[in-house]
């Protein structure tokens, strides 16, 4: 920071290309509320599914690539939070639609005693010993007898009433709440990172040993997100199976469709960086439209594309993009800015601290 | 007695969790890297033991002659294709690379051999068993598999402090520049060892596919129990890896014995109360 | 030329990313010669013993030449085969070998030579009673014998010396440095990197200077003043 004049300064988040980015995002999410009006059930279900595909591995991102807490057991909490759902609806009497909340608050209180266990584990051991923990999951699902043991059970039709009446304002209800959920989810993570807990973040990902001597608590701060980003999966979970309708042990604990495919969107659209897994979204589902015919060959290829970028470009497709263009959706990135930019002169340095993953430029060639 | 039997049961059953433990533990000592394909990788060799008995006619036991050189071949040829490009200070590479190996070789198998369950079919042997008095029996085929798992083990061991090739994986795995610095190729070193975790698990797989029926699907659950059992041994310690398999195997036995649902349950339940209590393992290796 | 050298700089630039730490360092050992590369913190001297080992690659293949070949650029396991030995700053023992295995890893490129398991153990007596005692165990001027140790069981031609006397008490720098000049006398040429430049003057033929990257002074040992070294240290 040594390049910050004497003058009254101030942290400055926005940058030129984030002051287009952003008015263009919001122009995006109005035209995507007004799906129900351009577009069929077919394609609001497509939807659906994509935004809570961008919300799981926006969630991934956030623990993976901001955290460093790289997790393959992601699933434990997205099959946690749908059985909190048909629990509440099926046991309870409770309208499915609060079941979502409580799938939310459920799933972070079990992220406590998940955390307490699994971070004795380091680095990738840690991701092994997450997936233990989803595998048990899974298994006590499947011993619960109350809803359909391993074969697991269905939502009756006086349940599915009560969320709204007749099946297109329903479809349309589950619509709005899976973009809701979504975009509410991405304005947590972004708060977050700008919070002061961002910083802290990005200096335990930067060096956790000078991170704890500057008194981070650096397991407090994971221990938090793991707790935030679980209970967003379980709500993710909560309302996905809402719209399936149906529930069973090894779909709602699915290693495959919860964590493999979301890692693999988090890494072509670029880890370490908000815009990454919208992007990767966006791409996957162009993939899988394109490809889905292929049976199990688009999940090869699927891998095979992953395993590509990770070596040849393991900033992922955005991280290539933003370097290459500045690109920004989102104001995270931190600047110091002088207050009043003395007239007649040529603008100070600024101090660049882009809040963004694999940010090699400002780190690894000190000797 | 059947109480008995379930401990008997499990202790030759924890065997194979051992060697599926070995191969983990050996790549992970040598080069840092945790292989998430490693328990497709097992599937793999297990569908190469199938085509291997069945187009050439012979038993499951001489197609290991082929099976082994195959998956370590295998085994040095991904390791200097791809996942020496993946090591590094950053643990994300190499671990969401063997992810994606780990779903390309389940898609593939399926793509190959459709999810149909499998089994290798050894003969008369399989029902062959030893009587150990008082009603209980051991069964040839889990006693053989036992002992080999056990003599892989040693004979593990011996290579890691007894030989030239040990010495350089334990030397490339304290400090790989100095390594380089005694003639070492880090690239190969890190090769030989895959190859010969993979050799492992050819061996693991086989035996695998004589025991049970296997599918493509099954092989994460291998590559859990296998973890499950480093951690109970304790990191670092090949005998201490073959002592976690035992305990994991004897907890899932019991467990079935208690309630079929509950076998793989019991074993996670175990794991987890070890790093509970004590997360450095029950056998930790004791450094100078 | 009279001598051809055993190895040769020609210009040699090296990088630590875009952090250029040597700008054109020239430089040439002869066989047999002892050279001492001195300079402050941050000069490049351990820099350029990784060049030379091959740990850092350098850019171009003519700016290392070894025994007339151009070696510039090729990995370190190559290096030591070519007979190129380096002695680690920090010593950097295997802590999970002992003290024979130590030794054995080092001579594992079989390298044709004078330099033995015997031949270590009756150059540093003291490592024989200690073979089978983990590395660890041992005092910082026996790990040091080690080291030193390791590297000649590759029989290298050159041996480079990495601040061997860090960390050590005096005597013991003393009991080292005493048993150089019989390397040397069997014609296995030296580059040794000091922090402590008396040390470095009294063992070495040669010395060169470095400051920020590039060599400032080159003299015959004997000849060089305090003033002129102090000169070129500091830059004053």
């Amino acid at each position: 920071m040594s390049a910050a004049p004497a003058a009254p300064a101030q942290v400055s988040h926005g940058t030129r290309a984030s002051r287009i980015g952003l008015p263009l995002f919001l122009l995006l999410l109005v035209a995507l509320a007004a799906a129900p009006w351009w577009t069929d059930r077919q394609g609001m279900r497509l939807l659906g599914e994509v935004y809570a595909y961008a919300a799981l591995a926006s969630l991934w991102n956030l623990l993976a690539g901001y955290s460093g807490l790289v997790t393959v057991g992601q699933q434990a909490f997205v099959g946690l939070g749908a059985y909190v759902l048909f629990s509440a609806a099926l046991l309870f009497g409770v309208n499915p639609l609060w079941g979502i909340p409580a799938a939310g608050l459920l799933g972070a209180l079990a992220a406590v005693p998940v955390a307490a266990l699994t971070f004795r584990l380091r680095g990738a051991y840690f991701a092994i010993g997450t997936w233990v923990v989803a595998e048990v999951f899974r298994l006590l699902a499947a011993q619960f007898t109350a809803l359909g043991g391993g074969s697991g059970t269905s939502l009756p039709a006086s349940v599915v009433a009560s969320i709204a009446s007749g099946r297109a304002a329903r479809e349309q209800l589950l619509y709005w709440l899976a973009l809701g959920l979504a975009v509410l989810i991405l304005a947590a993570i972004l708060l977050l990172l700008r919070s002061r807990h961002g910083l802290a973040l990005a200096a335990i990902r930067d060096n956790e040993v000078a991170a704890r001597s500057c008194g981070i608590e650096v397991d407090r701060t994971r221990l938090a997100v793991f707790v935030v980003a679980s209970g967003g999966a379980a709500m993710v979970g909560a309302l996905i199976f809402l719209q399936k309708l149906r529930i069973s042990p090894d779909a709602a604990f699915s290693v495959n469709d919860w964590t493999a495919l979301v890692i693999f969107i988090a890494v072509i659209g670029g880890i370490g960086r908000v815009e990454g897994p919208l992007i990767g979204t966006a791409l996957f589902f162009l993939l899988r439209e394109t490809l889905s015919q292929l049976g199990s060959l688009y999940l090869m290829v699927l891998g095979a594309v992953a395993i590509a970028v990770m070596l040849l470009a393991p900033r992922g497709l955005w991280g290539v993009l933003a370097d290459r263009l500045g690109w920004q959706v989102f104001p995270l990135a931190r600047r110091l800015e002088p207050r009043a930019p003395p007239l007649g002169t040529a603008p100070p340095p600024t101090t660049r601290h882009a809040l963004a993953g694999a940010d090699h430029e400002n780190r690894g060639d000190t000797r | 007695m059947e109480w008995v039997n379930a401990v008997i049961q499990g202790v030759l059953l924890g065997g194979l969790y051992g060697l599926f433990a070995a191969g983990l533990s050996l790549i992970f000592g040598v080069m840092r890297l945790v292989n998430i394909a490693h328990g497709d990788l097992i599937v793999l060799a297990a569908y190469l033991a199938l085509v291997v008995t069945g187009s050439l006619g012979i038993g499951p036991l001489p197609s290991l002659l082929l099976v082994v050189p195959l998956m370590a071949a295998i085994g040095y040829g991904l390791q200097r294709l791809l996942l020496n490009r993946a090591l590094g200070d950053d643990l994300l590479p190499p671990l969401l690379v063997t992810f994606g190996l780990s779903v390309i070789i389940q898609n593939g198998l399926l793509e190959a051999f459709s999810a149909d369950s499998q089994r290798l079919q050894a003969g008369p042997i399989e029902t062959a068993a030893l009587p150990l008095g008082g009603g209980l029996a051991v069964g040839v085929l889990p006693l053989l598999q036992f002992v080999v798992a056990v003599a892989a083990i040693a004979g593990l061991q011996l290579l890691s402090w007894r030989t030239p090739l040990g010495r350089a994986f334990r030397a490339t795995a304290d400090d790989p520049e100095v390594a380089r610095l005694m003639g070492l190729d880090n690239r190969h070193v890190f090769a030989l060892a895959m190859a010969l975790s993979l050799a492992v698990v050819a061996l693991a797989g086989v035996f695998l596919a004589v025991r049970t029926n296997f599918d493509p699907a099954i092989g994460p659950a291998r590559l859990l129990f296998g973890f499950e059992a480093v951690i109970i041994g304790g990191l670092g310690s090949l005998w201490g890896t073959l002592a976690g398999g035992v305990l994991l195997g004897v907890a899932q036995s019991i467990g079935a014995q208690i309630d079929p649902g509950w076998q793989i349950l019991a074993g996670h339940l175990l794991f987890l109360l070890v790093l509970a209590v004590r997360p450095e393992g029950l056998f930790p290796r004791l450094r100078g | 030329m009279p001598d051809a050298p055993l190895l040769a700089l020609r210009g040699l630039d090296a990088f630590y990313g875009d952090f250029q730490a040597l700008f054109g360092v020239s430089l040439a050992v002869a066989p047999g010669q002892v050279v001492a590369v001195i300079g402050a913190n941050g000069a490049g001297k351990s820099t350029l013993l990784k060049t030379v080992a091959g740990l850092i690659a350098a850019p171009r293949r003519d700016a290392v030449v070894f025994d007339g070949e151009p070696v510039g650029g090729l990995p370190a396991h190559a290096m030591v085969g070519r007979g190129i030995a380096l002695v680690p700053e920090g010593r950097r023992l295997f802590p999970s070998l002992s003290v024979e295995e130590n030794l054995l890893i080092g001579g594992r490129t079989r390298r044709a030579g004078p330099w033995s398991l015997e031949a270590v153990y009756a150059f540093f007596p003291v490592l024989a009673e200690r073979r089978h005692a983990p590395s660890t165990a041992l005092s910082g001027g026996q790990q040091q014998m080690v080291a030193i140790g390791r590297a000649l069981m590759s029989n290298p031609r050159l041996l480079l010396c990495d601040e061997i006397s860090l960390g050590l008490a005096p005597v013991i720098v003393r009991d080292i440095y005493a048993r150089l000049p019989a390397l040397a006398a069997q014609g296995t040429a030296m580059v040794i990197v000091e922090q402590d430049v008396s040390q470095a003057l009294a063992a070495a033929d040669r010395v060169f200077c470095l400051r920020e990257g590039r060599v400032v002074l080159e003299d015959a040992a004997r000849a060089l003043t305090r003033e002129a070294v102090a000169a070129a240290y500091f830059g004053v």
